[in-house]
């Protein structure tokens, strides 16, 4: 790995892409408050506001952070011991497999 | 800079696309069977499939240069019906057997039902009754952390599994650390809106290192981009890291995993 560059730099490097995801993020914000009828998903949309909530926090690991607030819970004891699921809790949404 | 995009639809791409992979510099390319954007009604869907990627692609893709390698198995969208699942893998082995077949892939989780687990388990199975390695998919968004757990719990599992002839495909932010630390490798695919973008992809490596990590376009019929790997280099050549750093990523790290699969015959271009 190359010598890591000075946060100056780094910053200099990634603040109009920093402005500009910020500013798509408040003007789609801003569009759904402009739409007309309640949001039916308000867990999404929760999870958005504590999203925002970790962006404005410090630290090296927003993204990380972030990345499991948009998760479902992992139990690791969702085999039982004879190999059985103890949990069937599937989401909805059609992505490619 | 000559590289592999070790994860890639081809079937799903043009022609046109192979010839823009081909001028960016690839000289192979890793095809692991997926869902095809429905869900087939026969093992004879399955079959043709099959003879698609180990017969069809490779020819398309030599046309432009290009090597062509598949992985077979049944995704985890189309592995609820655990009866039909069996029948399918039942027709695997005679694939798994052709010159430029790697292993069994891409298979996991989608859902984290427990009948795409017992599918999945009988994957897993053949793959160690015949010595094949392993690329599995992990889930999408909100089941990504769930399915990517449940798979490195299945897999520690069973002491028969050689971790580094296993590549955990797709990881993020919140799964690469987990895949990493067991000694799989650890896929990073890159995508305009899930996934990983090229520069997530190069934050990734910087903080976890290059050693066992494959980068990949996994590009579909969806919404996805084909000269994705050519854009990480650029990202990464950008950021300041050096071109045999970068070639080791998307050139010998892919080369090194494929390798160890038993079948698997390659001819540097630079010795061709």
């Amino acid at each position: 790995m190359p010598v890591p560059p000075s946060a100056a730099k780094t910053f200099d490097r990634e603040f109009l892409m920093i402005r500009s995801r910020l500013l798509d993020l408040a003007a789609a914000l801003d569009r759904i408050e402009r739409a007309e009828g309640p949001i039916a998903d308000h867990a999404r949309f929760e999870s958005i506001h504590r999203s925002l909530e970790a962006l404005a926090s410090a630290g090296p690991d927003r993204a990380e952070r972030i990345q499991l607030l948009f998760s479902l819970p992992y139990d690791e004891n969702w085999r039982t011991p004879s190999g059985e699921l103890t949990e069937r809790r599937s989401s909805e949404g059609g992505k490619k497999g | 800079m000559y590289f592999f995009d070790p994860h890639i639809h081809i079937a799903a791409r043009t022609t046109d696309d192979l010839a823009a992979m081909a001028r960016a510099g690839c000289v192979a390319v890793g095809e692991p069977a997926f869902w095809m954007g429905y869900d087939r009604r026969s093992v004879g869907s399955f079959y043709d499939y099959f003879r698609q990627l180990t017969e069809w692609e490779p020819k398309r893709a030599a046309d432009y240069g290009i090597r062509h390698y598949a992985w077979l198995g049944i995704n985890a969208k189309e592995a609820e019906n655990v009866s039909f699942a069996r029948e399918v893998i039942a027709v695997l082995p005679e694939f798994l057997d052709r010159p430029d077949a790697l292993g069994i892939g891409e298979v996991g989780l989608h859902k984290c039902t427990k009948n795409e687990v017992t599918t999945l388990l009988g994957l897993i199975e053949l793959a160690m009754q015949r010595g094949e390695q392993l690329l599995f998919h992990t889930p999408h968004l909100e089941d990504k952390y769930k399915g990517t757990r449940m798979i490195l719990d299945l897999l520690r599992a069973d002491r028969r599994v050689d971790h580094s002839r296993v590549c955990v495909d797709h990881c993020e932010e919140h799964t690469i650390r987990h895949v990493l630390d067991e000694g799989y490798w650890a896929g990073i695919t890159l995508y305009p809106t899930t996934k990983a973008t090229p520069e997530r992809a190069a934050d990734l490596v910087e903080i976890y290192g290059q050693e066992r990590v494959l980068v990949n376009s996994s590009a579909d019929w969806g919404p996805s981009d084909p000269l994705a790997v050519p854009a990480f280099i650029q990202v990464m050549r950008r950021r300041g890291h050096g071109e045999s750093q970068i070639r080791r990523l998307v050139y010998e790290n892919p080369l090194r995993f494929f390798n160890q699969s038993c079948r698997f015959t390659f001819h540097a271009p630079e010795h061709s």
